[in-house]
């Protein structure tokens, strides 16, 4: 353990999910003095979500198949000494030539204090947000994130209405369906975009990941159990109501994902959760400079090395931020980059030779293959932008309109999101592009000649919105070390 | 079959407190942030958009989206799905950027 006060932490871990508690658990065990950072309260991130304390919640694990991993995370974290820094929100990461790095948080009850957290090595384990298409209507309050209902409802108990559509694309909808139904609302349909037949190209990675099947199996289960229809090749298309959501519009769509025109059916509800897949939360690793690959949706996710680490020497990454793969898939990476780092620091290249080692690259190759195969069975077609009409918002902090878009795009010249970004505003807002980015980008790769120009890899400076008072005053008495 | 959430993980909460939501009353439970004590009262908005006056709220859930930007005792652009309700929050309903006290 470091003997003076001021002297780094080993290891900083960003983010306290499933890879960030794996990465921090491993390395603590290992010997390693590490701070493990969360914007949120608890640990567990999104997947393993829960009431805080006050809730008194008994059996949190009737919200969660896989509760035993997590309590289990829990409780070695518990025993490890590692120090976890709650309600920490990290804007930038930095390194002074090749010192220690420093993770630059804002914490406190107004969110405004500035710490910094000094390190040896880093593990970024921030995770995934979820990928939004816009559609007409899709600003009116009861719309809302599919993972973000799942959100709400595992840490705050609650629903955002009584009859809940779902909607968009991917597996997280059969989850989200599954829980909203088992906590009390009624779900007359989930509304899924792709076929399902994506995955029966790849057999053999189907088999040999059997607990995704075993997954899919369980919330296919609870779908017949509450009666719930899963519509394929098929989206809302249209949202109704003046101040809040009183019913969608279902369309089918081709297999590109364009709407069949007079195939739109009218269900009455009161919220809508809708989602599109996860984007893998990169920009305080882009902001470094570390590569990034392609993933088979379109999505940009970390290049990382066989044992976790990134371009940037010094710089690890586990689970989301490596391209979105699930939670089994990021414990075994944060376990793999808590051994690596551990062999880095401590000058032990053989613990990286283990049979433990080897186990969970195998397991790692196997699950990232199987992500791979869903990625693409779920990858938004290009038809999508079909159901969008002149009037409908894209950019919902800006209130910047597909309209105001396309003008910029055929009337103006834009070919991308920056330039699209500085004739309209669009994804200059709030959330620095978040929600709109990949819309922008599909709407702006409609005036180049292939048409199917890919969005760019996330880059933003500071990853939350830091006020100028903290930003110019960094006193160094805020610096939290080991 | 479980009713309420609170049923499912079968909750026994600490003692419930009072908010206030743009001068009413409402009923939060400790742990839950101030986006979920409106939720469960029934209230989607809180915010009004800058250029539209559009109704907004919760919408990502997690804290990325900014969408659920409220003004949490007397204090603007608090992301409501984050900030913990604590007894006696008069939480206002944020209109445009919030600073209109600011305005010449």
């Amino acid at each position: 353990m470091p003997t003076s006060p001021s002297e780094p932490y080993d290891l900083a871990v960003i983010g306290a999910g499933p890879a960030g508690l794996a990465g921090a658990v491993t390395a603590g065990e290992l010997g390693l003095s590490v701070a493990l950072l969360d914007a949120a309260g608890t640990t567990g991130g999104q997947y393993f979500r829960h009431p805080a304390p006050g809730l008194g919640a008994a059996r949190p694990q009737a919200l969660h198949h896989d509760w035993a991993a997590f309590a289990a995370l829990r409780r070695r974290l518990g025993a490890s000494g590692v120090t976890h820094l709650a309600h920490h929100h990290v804007w930038t990461v930095q390194r002074q030539d090749d010192g220690p790095w420093t993770a630059h948080a804002l914490t406190g009850a107004e969110g405004d204090t500035p710490v910094r957290v000094r390190a040896r090595a880093i593990l970024l384990a921030a995770g995934a947000y979820e990928r939004q298409l816009p559609f007409p209507g899709w600003t009116l309050p009861g719309v809302v994130g599919a993972g973000g209902a799942q959100a709400m409802l595992k840490s705050g108990l609650v629903l955002p209405g009584q009859r809940v559509v779902v909607a968009g694309s991917g597996p997280l909808l059969l989850a989200v369906a599954s829980s909203l139904a088992t906590a009390g609302a009624h779900v007359p349909a989930v509304i899924e975009a792709s076929g399902y037949l994506g995955y029966a190209h790849r057999p053999l990675t189907l088999v040999a990941n059997p607990h995704k099947l075993l997954e899919a199996a369980v919330h296919g289960t609870a779908l017949l159990r509450h009666r719930i229809p899963l519509r394929t090749r098929s989206a809302v298309t249209e949202v109704h109501g003046t101040d809040r959501v009183e019913a969608v519009t279902v369309s089918r769509l081709d297999r590109d994902w364009r709407p069949l025109p007079g195939t739109g059916r009218r269900i009455a509800c009161d919220a809508l959760a809708v989602g599109h897949g996860l984007l893998p939360r990169t920009e305080l690793a882009t902001g470094l400079g570390c590569a990034t690959r392609r993933a088979p949706d379109g999505t940009h996710a970390l290049a990382l090395g066989d044992l976790q680490e990134t371009s940037v020497p010094g710089l690890w990454a586990a689970g989301e931020t490596g391209g979105i793969g699930g939670w089994q898939l990021a414990c075994a990476e944060g376990e793999l980059a808590g051994i690596a780092v551990a062999a880095r620091l401590r000058g032990l290249p053989a613990l990286t030779g283990s049979r433990r080692v080897r186990d969970l690259a195998r397991r790692r190759d196997r699950m990232r293959a199987f992500a791979d195969t869903m990625a693409a069975a779920h990858a938004p077609g290009p038809g999508w932008t079909g159901w969008l009409t002149d009037a409908t918002d894209v950019c919902r902090c800006e209130e910047v309109t597909v309209g105001g878009i396309r003008e910029a795009v055929t009337g103006l010249g834009a070919r991308d999101t920056r330039t699209v970004k500085l004739l309209t505003r669009a994804g200059m807002g709030w959330c620095q592009g978040r929600m709109c980015g990949t819309a922008v980008a599909c709407l702006a790769a409609a005036g180049t000649e292939q048409g199917t120009v890919p969005p760019s890899a996330e880059r933003r400076p500071l990853a939350v919105p830091v006020p100028l008072g903290a930003l110019a005053d960094q006193p160094a008495e805020n610096d939290r070390t080991s | 079959m479980a009713r309420t959430p609170a049923d499912l993980v079968e909750a026994e909460p600490d003692p419930p407190f009072e908010i206030t939501f743009d001068g009413r009353t409402v009923t939060a439970l400790p742990g839950q942030s101030v986006a979920a004590a409106l939720w469960g009262a029934g209230i989607l908005a809180w915010r009004t958009t800058r250029h539209g006056g559009r109704p907004r709220g919760a919408f990502c859930g997690i804290g990325q989206c900014y969408d659920c930007l409220a003004t949490v005792n007397g204090e603007p652009n608090r992301r409501a799905c984050l900030v913990p309700a604590r007894p006696g929050d008069a939480i206002t309903t944020q209109e445009g950027h919030g600073h209109a006290d600011l305005a010449v």
